[in-house]
């Protein structure tokens, strides 16, 4: 523990340590957990006010000291004083070495609760890494200027702070030093912020007077501001209540991980409870199946537990043999969470390629992992004005509120009641990166309202009726690669062996059902995505079908591969060097882009992505139409 | 009535509930061991998470011949007790080439264990490798990911790691790329003693402090484990009162005089210690920035 006056840093350790071990280590043993985040830029003195919270709770070894010593007389902004920033702040450091500049993650302990620090460049540019910081915060510091006062940049911090759900929130006025301690301008500061603090939801925050380079109001109420009549930081990040504990009084959610099976006798479902408490015997409900069960153990390798809650990652095991697998929740019988698969949600996105509205991306959620798609933005936020903007899609670190929508119903909750069942990460299908973070608010009327009605005479009844195997015959390729001729070739064969085929064209497609779409990314995506439905339909009715688009994303080429059972989708790669397509230009299309008539001329000014790994291909250069059809046939055999 | 958890009961679970993500997401999982204080947390973390069933992955020695006697007989003893496979990798270049710590200085650390380590990913087709680093060694690692993406050739990019969010972990990559995982991220070195202290965790005994024979050289203080160690002329080991607090190679790790014998005294002379835990380990000393560069090659 630590005094400080006039920077004179007094320096003592904690007397049990030396005394009594024992008591000590019970005393650490029972120390709580608090996560917090600060928000604010170097200007602002955060990293001094990081390195501070570490010194003062001793968190700095003699030889981290000593190198702080030499490296403030260096280089520090203090004199000859302590520049407690260059304990943490890298930032510099990580510019000069191109280094993204990111989340830190830093560790102290008090008397009374254990600390992780998420420390966040302050930024417009890294929201996202403020996001990140923020998802698992029960606790923000504000950080203000004593002399700036409330900035773009602090209303930025308070409404990430309030979007991520964080409730507790810390207004820390700090350089109070540099103001003299005076009273009525930190009055106003605190009364400028709670207008704009309310203006987004943010009710209740506790804002205190500090000096981060001093030590004011820092582990001790400081003499200088006698009118404070609050608690100092430490002591105010020691007693604030835990999101974990209020959790626990929540109804029961835990998403399985995974299924413990150790041998036939056995059968336990493991996962860490998100909010609530279980017991023996209690009743619970397998969602998104509703069949419902009672607890018949909590097992874990400490012996059967009497009681679990929010927090603890345990095994469950049943009274009954019901289905429980991966991705399911398990949850209160009489208080269960909501299925759907259309939601309103608030997306960050979080990656230099923007959101491709309609493109199909993996969902992660809990445990389940969905593909899904999201719609054009309703608006984006302006982060530093709150204003409601409109866009077409998302770019990195932009906010927006957008429809989305899943492949199949997922078990969710609201962010604001449930973070670990509102809380989502979507994932690029291609590049695997993590695009986006987002929270789901409510789930929209249409999808509770629609059903699957189960019919009678399935798909498999009508193949049988056909003797054939339904199939779609995607062929993909540039236009000019020669698609179309090649697939009436493909389905006149076909037809001679008496099988029921359907030609799906891109052309005629266009004439009709799609006549609506351009040719933009989005378009393009939503042109697949409905031709890829009929084909779905046509497949179901037994038909081998056959289509020619130009097909040229591969992540929509997947979500249509993924709508099929394992080998219906097979995809036929024509293959046409973009200047043979150019040479032969049937249509007159080529010459029309280069002159810039025609806009998003897929090979020109839109990019096309090959198959990796097509399930045929044929090279158009070295085969005629009739040779390629003739070689697509028999690599389909058989049929049946 | 709310039941506050300790932060070692929710830093448990945390790892527990990352463990079963990727056993859950990976194809073919192992556990990195280094017969270490911080791999008998993690071994006995996989424990807790698996259990009745045993942790569903192998453990992975990358051995560079040149550890502590006392941790090949632990290692053995560990894995037996927890019923997993032990797989031990020995970088067969670097036996032929009879690479040592004494003649051949950074190589060492390089074939034996950054290069060992690759190899034994590959060869063995390890598409997740659990590791027991922790954010709090070093400043560089206050940034690493729990989840660590590398490259089909081991490499990391710091530009290209991605955002973790909640408890969500993003374990999708390509079929050539593996993940480090580091389900003990958010533990310190307290937290680490604390939790063996109250789980009754078996370590190696070098920890504690015993007589062991000693020499010091350019200012550390270096066992004498067998005989090949290479005394200078006038060198004679000299028996001292010494433990432990990290563990690695017997020729680079220094130790420290001292008289805790027992957990909680070597938790009371750490806390009391005033020099922070990698000062042990020549690895640091090597050049500046050197974890960074270690890791963009691929060591751990």
């Amino acid at each position: 523990m630590t005094a400080s006056l006039d920077n004179q840093v007094i320096y003592k350790t904690d007397d049990l340590i030396a005394s009594d071990i024992d008591a000590y280590l019970d005393v650490h043993q029972h120390k709580s957990l608090l996560r917090f985040i600060t928000c604010g830029s170097v200007d602002d003195g955060k990293s001094t006010l990081i390195g501070r919270l570490l010194y003062d709770s001793k968190m700095i070894f003699e030889d981290q000291l000593a190198t702080l010593e030499s490296d403030s007389k260096r280089m520090g902004t203090q004199g000859q004083d302590i520049d407690f920033a260059l304990l943490v702040d890298g930032l510099a450091a990580e510019r000069e070495q191109g280094i993204t500049i990111d989340v830190a993650y830093r560790f102290f302990a008090t008397e009374k609760r254990k600390f992780i620090v998420a420390d966040c460049p302050g930024h417009e540019q890294y929201t996202r890494n403020m996001v990140t910081g923020a998802s698992t915060a029960d606790l923000a510091v504000i950080l203000i200027d004593a002399r700036k006062g409330v900035l773009v940049q602090t209303r930025r911090h308070s409404y990430l702070a309030k979007l991520l759900g964080i409730r507790n929130i810390v207004l820390a006025v700090n350089k109070m030093d540099l103001i003299d301690y005076d009273q009525v301008k930190y009055d106003a500061i605190v009364a400028e912020y709670r207008g704009f603090a309310a203006s987004i939801g943010i009710s209740e925050f506790t804002p205190m007077p500090i000096s981060g380079f001093k030590g004011d109001n820092i582990t001790e109420i400081s003499p200088n501001t006698p009118w404070y009549t609050g608690l100092p930081l430490m002591a105010h990040l020691e007693t604030v209540a835990l999101d974990n504990d209020a959790d626990q009084a929540k109804p029961l959610r835990m998403a399985v991980q995974w299924v413990n099976r150790p041998n036939l006798d056995f059968r336990g479902f493991s996962g860490q409870i998100a909010t609530g408490t279980v017991h023996p015997g209690d009743a619970i409900r397998v969602l998104p199946s509703g069949k419902t069960t009672t607890i018949k153990k909590i097992v874990t390798l400490d012996g059967e537990l009497q009681e679990a809650v929010a927090g603890q990652s345990v095994t469950l095991c049943f009274d009954d043999e019901i289905d429980c697998s991966r991705g399911d929740v398990i949850a209160a019988a009489d208080n269960p969470p909501e299925v759907a698969d259309q939601f309103e949600s608030t997306i960050v996105w979080m990656a230099d390629d923007a959101l491709v509205p309609g493109r199909s991306y993996w969902l992660k959620l809990g445990t389940q992992m969905v593909s899904a798609t999201v719609q054009a933005p309703k608006y984006t936020v302006n982060v530093n004005s709150m204003e409601h903007m409109a866009a077409k899609t998302l770019e990195l670190n932009a906010i927006g509120v957008a429809e989305i929508s899943t492949d199949k119903p997922i078990v969710f909750a609201p962010y604001a009641d449930n973070h670990a069942l509102g809380g989502f990460i979507l994932i690029d299908k291609i590049s695997n990166a993590t695009v986006a973070a987002g929270m789901l608010h409510f789930s929209l009327r249409r999808a509770q309202n629609v059903h699957w009605q189960a019919t009678d005479i399935g798909r498999d009844a009508h193949a049988m009726l056909k003797n054939q195997k339904p199939k779609i015959l995607w062929f993909t390729g540039l236009s000019g690669s020669g698609k179309s001729t090649i697939a009436n070739e493909v389905e006149k064969a076909l037809h001679l062996m008496n099988r029921h085929t359907f030609l799906l064209d891109g052309d005629n497609v266009r004439h009709g059902l799609n006549k609506d779409l351009g040719f933009t990314e989005t378009d393009r995506i939503e042109n697949i995505r409905r031709v890829g439905e009929v084909a779905k339909l046509m497949a179901d009715a037994g038909l081998i079908v056959l289509t020619a688009f130009i097909s040229p994303f591969r992540a929509e080429r997947d979500m249509v591969r993924a709508m099929l059972p394992e080998g219906e989708f097979v995809e036929i790669f024509v293959d046409t060097p973009l200047e043979v397509a150019e040479a032969r230009d049937v249509k007159g299309l080529y010459k029309k882009a280069r002159a810039g008539q025609l806009k998003n001329f897929t090979g020109i000014d839109s990019p096309y992505e090959p198959p990796e790994h097509p399930d045929i291909r044929v090279n158009t250069v070295e085969m005629s139409p009739a040779e390629a059809a003739e070689y697509i046939v028999r690599q389909l055999m058989p049929l049946k | 009535m709310t039941k506050t958890l300790t932060h070692l009961e929710r830093l448990e679970a945390e790892a527990i509930h990352i463990m079963r993500e990727v056993v859950a997401e990976a194809e073919k999982p192992v556990m990195l061991y280094s017969v270490g204080k911080d791999s008998a947390v993690m071994l006995h973390l996989a424990r807790k998470a698996f259990y009745p069933s045993p942790p569903p992955f192998p453990l992975l020695h990358v051995d560079t011949t040149w550890k502590f006697k006392d941790m090949y007989a632990l290692r053995e003893k560990a894995a037996r007790d927890a019923g997993m496979e032990l797989i031990v990798h020995q970088n067969p270049e670097a036996i032929a080439r009879g690479i040592n710590p004494f003649d051949h200085g950074s190589l060492h650390t390089d074939m034996w264990k950054t290069e060992g380590l690759k190899q034994a990913l590959d060869t063995y087709g390890f598409d997740v490798a659990f590791g027991g680093a922790r954010r709090d060694e070093e400043k560089s690692r206050a940034k690493e990911r729990i989840f660590s993406f590398r490259t089909a050739t081991h490499g990391w990019d710091p530009k290209n790691q991605r955002p973790e969010l909640w408890n969500l972990y993003n374990a999708r990559k390509a079929k050539s790329e593996s993940i480090r995982v580091f389900p003990i991220s958010n533990w310190t070195e307290l937290d680490i003693w604390q939790y063996i202290h109250l789980e009754n965790i078996e370590i190696v005994p070098l920890y504690f402090s015993a007589p062991r024979p000693t020499v010091t050289r350019d200012g550390m203080l270096l066992m004498v484990d067998d005989e090949r160690f290479p005394l200078q002329d006038g060198e004679v080991p000299v028996e001292r009162s010494i433990r432990f607090r990290t563990l690695g190679c017997y020729p680079l790790t220094g130790a420290v005089e001292s008289t805790a014998s027992t957990l909680p005294e070597v938790i009371q002379e750490m806390l009391l210690t005033t020099t922070s835990e990698r000062q042990g380990r020549a690895i640091d000393h090597d050049q500046a920035a050197s974890m960074e560069k270690k890791k963009q090659e691929g060591y751990f």
